[in-house]
C-alpha cells in the first residue's frame, strides 16, 4: 500500500511528462474503445431488428438494399412487388411467416409503413397507450417517433409522399394516432405502423376504395350472401393489382435457406435476400474502415507507449542516486524496480480510465448524430465483456514500456552513491 | 564494533587494495581519511556489506561480513547500517516526512509515524516535517538526512564526507552533529572524509587521548608495484 503511495508521488512529481503521456495513452485507448463499442452496438442493433427474420422478399435490385430498407428503414427500398405474389409465398410449406410491408410515405422523416399486426407481435411490441389499428387511416406510433413528432393518441396528420422529409403532401387523407407503442429499443421505435390498406388509400385513385363502398352499401338479409361474395371479389380484384414493397419472412426450418432464396429468385420475378448474408457483406465493408481506424489506434499507443518509455528512463536516471540510496537502506533490487512497475501501472490506470470515458463519448456523440438522422438506434453507456481489453492494453503498454526502466531501476549499483564526487 | 584484519579487495582490471587493519569498539568513532582515489568508497562498499571482501575479514557490528550476500546483506543493512551520503539524496518528490517514510519502507519495516516524529525532533527539524527537500536550507536537509541515517537505530552510522563544501563554522556544527547523535544511539560512527578538519573538530576522550579511531589509507601503487 505505502509503495503505492510512493509510486503515485513519484508520478506526480513530474506533472508535466506525466499528463502528456497520460493523454498520449488515452488517447490510443479511447480510439480502442470507441473501435469495441462502436462494434458492440452496431451488432446489438442489427440482431435487434433482425429478430429472426431470416429472408426478405422484394423487387429485383441490390439485395443490401432491399435489407438495409426492409428491416432496417435507412435506405430506399428497390420497387414494389404484388401483393398476390407475396400471399403466395405463404403457401409455400417452408415458411412460416410472412410480413407484408408497404413504404412510401413519411411523416417529418419518420417512415409510414403499411403492415399487418404480425409486423408489431414479432418485435413483442407493446403499447404504451391506446389500442391497435383496426382500419386504415389508423397508425400505431414508434416511441422515439412519438416523442420527436408530439403526437399522442388522438392526432392526426397527413402523410408526405417519399422516405425522407419532403415531398408533397397527401393533404387529402389524413392519418388518426390510435395507439403509441412502448420504447423496444429497436426499428420499431422510429416508424410510424398502419395498416397496408392504408398505403393503398392515401396512393390509389378513389376508384377503388368507391367498389368497396358499394359493397358496404348493400343492404337486406338477401342480399348479404351477394355482398358479400361481391365485396370478397373486388377484395380479390384489386389484390391482384396491388402493390406491397416487400415481405419480411421467417423460416419453418433452417434448411428452408438453402432452397427457399434460389426458388424465389429464380421462379419468380421478386428476389429474396437473406440478411445474415447482407450485414456480414456491410461489416466487411465496413470492416476496411475499421482496420484503417485500429491501426491508427495501434500507432497512437506505440507512440504513447515509447513517450512513456524514455519517461521512465530518464526518471531513473534522473533519480539513480536517490534508488540506490534506498539500496544502501536496505531495500532489495526486486523493491526498487516494483516502485517503478508501479509508477507506470497508475499510469496505464489513469490512462484506461480518461481512455475509457473518452471512449464511452465519442460513442455517444456518434449514437446522439445517428439519432439526429433517425438512424440505426444506438446508444447509451454500455460495458460490453469485451470492452477490458482496453484497461488490460493500458496496463500492458505502460507496464511493458517499463520493463527495461525497471531493470536499470533494478541494477541501480549503490556503489556509485559512494563515489560520486 | 568494527574489526578488519587483513582485508583486500580488487576491481577487475583495477589496482589491488589492501586495507590497514582496524579495531573500533561499538559507540565510539572511526575517521576514515585519505585523498581520493585511495580506496574510501571502496572501504564503505566492503563495511556495508555492498560488495565482499577479496581476502582477509572484516566484521560489522559483530556479523562477519564475507557470509553475507543478496537479499541476506540487504535485510542485514536495513538492521544495522545508517547512511548519511555526501549529496544528501532526499527526495524531492516526497516531504521530509515522507522521505523518512520512504526509508522505513526500503527497510522493509512497517510505517512508524511516532518514530519519525521523534528522529526528527532529536535533530531540531520536526516543524519542517511537511516541506519539500527544495524549501530547506544546506544544514536543515543535511539535519534531516541525518535524521533519515539514523531512524532504524543502526548500530553502525556510516557518513561519507559530511563537510565536504561546509565553512569551517557549518563543519563544526555538522560534526558535532554526527558525534552527538551517534552518541545518543551509542551507534559506531565512521566518517569517510578528505577534510583535514574533522580530525581536529573532534573533542579528545577523558583520558586526554584522541576521540577516535583513525584509518589512513593511501593510493595504491600503480599495477605491478607491490607483488
Amino acid at each position: 500500500m505505502r509503495a503505492l503511495a510512493f509510486a503515485w508521488r513519484y508520478l506526480w512529481s513530474r506533472p508535466l511528462g506525466t499528463t502528456l503521456n497520460i493523454v498520449l495513452l488515452s488517447l490510443g485507448l479511447s480510439s480502442m474503445a470507441f473501435l469495441l463499442l462502436v462494434a458492440h452496438q452496431l451488432n446489438q442493433a442489427f440482431e435487434r431488428d433482425l429478430a429472426g427474420i431470416d429472408a426478405v422478399v422484394g423487387a429485383k435490385g441490390s439485395p443490401m438494399q432491399l435489407i438495409l430498407s426492409g428491416v432496417f428503414h435507412i435506405d430506399v427500398p428497390p420497387g414494389n412487388v404484388r401483393l398476390k405474389a407475396v400471399r403466395d409465398l405463404e403457401r409455400n410449406p417452408l415458411i412460416a411467416q410472412v410480413i407484408p410491408l408497404s413504404l412510401g410515405d413519411n411523416l417529418q422523416g419518420f417512415r409510414i409503413v403499411g403492415t399487418t399486426a404480425a409486423y408489431a407481435t414479432h418485435y413483442g411490441a407493446s403499447l404504451a397507450q391506446g389500442r391497435m389499428w383496426d382500419a386504415p387511416m389508423q397508425v400505431v406510433v414508434g416511441a422515439q417517433a412519438a416523442k420527436k413528432l408530439g403526437l399522442s393518441v388522438g392526432s392526426s396528420f397527413s402523410g408526405s409522399h417519399g422516405l425522407g422529409a419532403g415531398g408533397h403532401a397527401h393533404g387529402d387523407q389524413r392519418y388518426t394516432v390510435v395507439g403509441i407503442l412502448a420504447p423496444g429499443g429497436n426499428v420499431l421505435d422510429r416508424l410510424l405502423l398502419t395498416d397496408l390498406a392504408s398505403v393503398w388509400q392515401v396512393h390509389e385513385p378513389p376508384a377503388a376504395p368507391a367498389a368497396h363502398d358499394h359493397g358496404d352499401e348493400a343492404e337486406g338479409a338477401d342480399h348479404d350472401h351477394a355482398a358479400e361474395h361481391e365485396a370478397a371479389e373486388s377484395q380479390s380484384d384489386s389484390d391482384a393489382a396491388r402493390e406491397v414493397t416487400m415481405a419480411l419472412v421467417q423460416y419453418k426450418t433452417p434448411l428452408a435457406a438453402m432452397s427457399f432464396p434460389r426458388w424465389v429468385n429464380t421462379t419468380t420475378d421478386m428476389q429474396a435476400a437473406s440478411p445474415a448474408v447482407e450485414i456480414s457483406r456491410l461489416l466487411k465493408m465496413l470492416g476496411l474502415g475499421t482496420d484503417v481506424l485500429r491501426a491508427f489506434a495501434g500507432v497512437l499507443l506505440l507512440t504513447a507507449a515509447l513517450s512513456v518509455f524514455i519517461a521512465l528512463l530518464s526518471a531513473v536516471r534522473e533519480r539513480r542516486g536517490d534508488l540506490a540510496l534506498l539500496r544502501m537502506l536496505g531495500a532489495p533490487p526486486a523493491r526498487i524496480a516494483g516502485l517503478l512497475l508501479l509508477e507506470a501501472a497508475w499510469l496505464g490506470l489513469l490512462a484506461a480510465v480518461a481512455g475509457l470515458a473518452l471512449g464511452q463519448c465519442f460513442a455517444y456523440a456518434l449514437a446522439w448524430g445517428l439519432q439526429l438522422d433517425n438512424s440505426l438506434l444506438i446508444g447509451g453507456t454500455v460495458w460490453p465483456g469485451v470492452l477490458w481489453v482496453v484497461p488490460g492494453l493500458a496496463l500492458l503498454v505502460s507496464v511493458g514500456a517499463a520493463l527495461l526502466p525497471a531493470w536499470g531501476a533494478y541494477r541501480v549499483s549503490v556503489l556509485e552513491l559512494l563515489q560520486s564526487r | 564494533m568494527i574489526r578488519s584484519t587483513g582485508l583486500q579487495f580488487q576491481y577487475p582490471q583495477g589496482p589491488l587494495l589492501h586495507f590497514p587493519d582496524v579495531e573500533v569498539k561499538q559507540g565510539s568513532v572511526l575517521l576514515l581519511s585519505g585523498p581520493s582515489g585511495c580506496g574510501k568508497s571502496t572501504w564503505l562498499a566492503l563495511a556495508a556489506a555492498l560488495v565482499a571482501p577479496g581476502a582477509g575479514e572484516l566484521v560489522v557490528a559483530g556479523q562477519a561480513l564475507h557470509a553475507l550476500n543478496g537479499a541476506v546483506a540487504d535485510a542485514w543493512r536495513a538492521r544495522t547500517l545508517g547512511f548519511l551520503p555526501q549529496r544528501l539524496h532526499l527526495s524531492e518528490a516526497l516531504t521530509v516526512f515522507q522521505n523518512l517514510a520512504m526509508a522505513q519502507w526500503a527497510s522493509g519495516r512497517p510505517q512508524d509515524r511516532v518514530a519519525i516524529q521523534t528522529a526528527l525532533e532529536a535533530l531540531g527539524v520536526s516543524d519542517l516535517a511537511h516541506r519539500r527537500p527544495a524549501q530547506l536550507s544546506g544544514g536543515q536537509a543535511q539535519r534531516v538526512a541525518l535524521a533519515r541515517a539514523v531512524l532504524m537505530q543502526p548500530q553502525v552510522l556510516l557518513a561519507d564526507e559530511p563537510t565536504a563544501s561546509l565553512d569551517d563554522e557549518a563543519a563544526a556544527d555538522a560534526v558535532q552533529l554526527l558525534l552527538q547523535t551517534a552518541a545518543r544511539q551509542h551507534a559506531t560512527l565512521v566518517i569517510a572524509t578528505h577534510d583535514a578538519r574533522v580530525a581536529r573538530l573532534i573533542p579528545p576522550d577523558a583520558q586526554g587521548q584522541p576521540g577516535f579511531e583513525t584509518l589512513r589509507l593511501v593510493r595504491p601503487a600503480m599495477a605491478g608495484g607491490v607483488a
